[in-house]
């Protein structure tokens, strides 16, 4: 087990939030001395990514810092846990994509934060159709699709999307600003989850891992 | 009008100011779709002015729809059945081009036209006597649509070239679209500003761009203001905001309201903030519960006039529940008989 874990948590939430990609690489350096990959992703940069967004819920942090620290752990954890490795192999297929539109800034966010806890998933990008995702949930066997939508009516037709994929082996966990503004509107379309932020969204996609096996 | 500014003034009207920002909602109204109704300026003229006798509103709403001025700067809109018009794949992709790019010429914009059209047919039904509340997107949120904001956010923290000569052509062009609108007949205009919300940067970063970049450009229109952070918070640069030159703020329902009153008393009227998303399935009963609970906050000393919390109302909010909403205003928002 590592030691001052809270000391790493800490200097890391500093540098992210001053946008200091060099400070905060030298410390998960340091850090990667002294622990597994697993641990540094899970306890040091996962935690700390949970911090910054839950500093963004109480509206002490700016979604513009929230995707910068994103970014930059990112990349810093491809260096310390290489999109091959063993560890991140044994994953369910997951992809993340924005659903019917081009805002891509929240499916940014949560894409790095779960590359940066260690996992690996499909980037499918904005402007995504029904048909389309149907065609390549089925394609590409996905077991885990996340979709972000900003517009009320791309929220509304996640609810059509689930009934032609209800034959279909995967669960759709949603999120964005609809469903920010009304707590129960991923129920009404049917989803399997929502996470209002990218913290939410680990927890969530952690915890679906763990029961598909 | 006369309600409005008394509000404005930080007194008391007669009744509280509603402004149901409805959009959509008059393609209802006239029975046809999203894209045939803002085809034409007559057909907007139309819906607003059915909106404002059916709802008793207190403005006239002059927005068509956000991407309007991506049209003008040649980028692509895609038209929604059930959803306001969206920006397609952002015009700019390469930001080296940015350097390139110019204000786009009001006289040169159908798109643009068609809403000054009908600003001057409203104000001829107007007169005086109903607020006509013209639109234009901040320059510092504007490059969400041109750009997206991963690449925006990118020039801002990194190329500071790219985004002083975008601020620039984004701050020519909003200056002469609101003054446009204004010199057409708007009473006001919403700046749209959701970026400087500290939803979005944080206050430092404010104090650096938008809030420079808002004082700058609010300067410059031959009229007044209200800012708009389209649901984002704006309660840590409520110092702030108010020395942008602005008289309105439009308030997030994320927010305490109790705050949001005592933090802007006497500087900044609110405008908001009913909870546009949910008001799609808020019953009759929850809508006046709604409305009576925010005037019973806001309302009290003036400076606060009923609004939604987005700057448009969804298109999927029924008829009966905009009644409801409006008829709690009308009730409840009473001064001397129910407010305070």
């Amino acid at each position: 087990m590592m030691e001052n874990i809270k000391f790493y948590c800490d200097e890391l939430e500093r540098s992210l939030l001053l946008l200091d990609k060099e400070a905060a690489e030298k410390l998960l350096m340091e850090a990667s001395g002294k622990g597994s990959a697993i641990e540094i992703a899970s306890k040091i940069i996962t935690a700390t990514l949970k911090k910054i967004g839950d500093d963004w819920e109480d509206g002490s942090v700016a979604l513009s810092q929230v995707y910068m620290s994103g970014i930059i752990c990112e990349e810093l954890i491809d260096k310390i846990l290489p999109p091959q490795s063993p560890v991140r192999i044994h994953q369910p297929k997951m992809a993340i994509g924005v659903f019917e539109d081009y805002h891509l800034l929240g499916k940014r966010i949560v894409y790095s934060s779960l590359r940066a806890s260690g996992f690996e998933l499909t980037d499918l990008g904005g402007g995504l159709s029904i048909d389309k995702l149907v065609e390549t949930i089925k394609k590409e066997q996905i077991r885990i699709m996340l979709l972000s939508v900003l517009m009320l009516p791309s929220a509304l037709h996640i609810k059509e999307l689930k009934e032609k994929l209800k034959d279909v082996d995967v669960k759709i966990l949603v999120g964005g600003a609809p469903f920010r503004f009304d707590a129960e509107l991923w129920k009404e379309v049917g989803a399997d989850g929502f996470g209002k932020d990218s913290s939410e969204a680990i927890q969530m996609v952690t915890k679906l891992v763990e029961e598909m096996g | 009008m006369e309600r409005v500014l008394t509000t404005l003034g930080h007194n008391e009207p007669d009744r509280v100011p509603q402004f149901l920002l409805l959009t959509m909602h008059g393609a209802k109204e006239l029975g046809m779709s999203i894209k045939d109704y803002f085809s034409k300026g007559e057909n907007v003229v139309e819906g607003q002015l059915r909106l404002q006798k059916k709802y008793r509103n207190d403005c006239f709403y002059a927005f068509f729809y956000a991407p309007l001025e991506i049209e003008a700067f040649g980028g692509e809109v895609i038209y929604s059945e059930d959803g306001p018009p969206n920006t397609g794949l952002p015009f700019i992709q390469n930001i080296e081009k940015i350097l390139e790019l110019e204000p786009p010429k009001i006289s040169e914009s159908k798109m643009l036209h068609k809403v000054l059209f009908a600003i001057e047919k409203l104000k001829k039904k107007a007169k005086s006597e109903i607020p006509i509340i013209g639109v234009a997107m901040s320059p510092f949120s504007l490059p969400i649509m041109q750009m997206g904001f991963e690449k925006y956010l990118e020039i801002m923290h990194y190329r500071k070239d790219l985004f002083d000569h975008l601020m620039h052509v984004n701050m020519e062009f909003c200056v002469e679209w609101s003054n446009a609108q204004l010199a057409a007949g708007a009473t006001a205009i919403c700046y749209f500003d959701p970026v400087s919300s500290s939803t979005i940067i944080p206050r430092e970063l404010y104090l650096e761009t938008g809030f420079r970049i808002a004082q700058q450009t609010l300067s410059r229109l031959n009229g007044p203001t209200a800012t708009h952070f389209a649901s984002g918070n704006c309660l840590p640069i409520a110092d702030l905001v108010p020395q942008t030159g602005t008289a309105v703020v439009g308030i997030s329902s994320m927010e305490d309201l109790s705050k949001l009153k005592k933090a802007y008393k006497n500087k900044l009227t609110l405008l908001g903030n009913l909870n546009g998303i949910e008001m799609r399935r808020w019953t009759t009963e929850e809508a006046t519960e709604n409305v009576r609970k925010v005037i019973e906050i806001a309302a009290p000393g003036g400076g606060f006039i009923l609004s939604d919390n987005h700057g448009e109302i969804p298109f999927q909010v029924s008829d009966e529940v905009l009644m409801a909403v409006s008829e709690a205003v009308h009730t409840h928002g009473v001064y001397e008989e129910t407010v305070g």
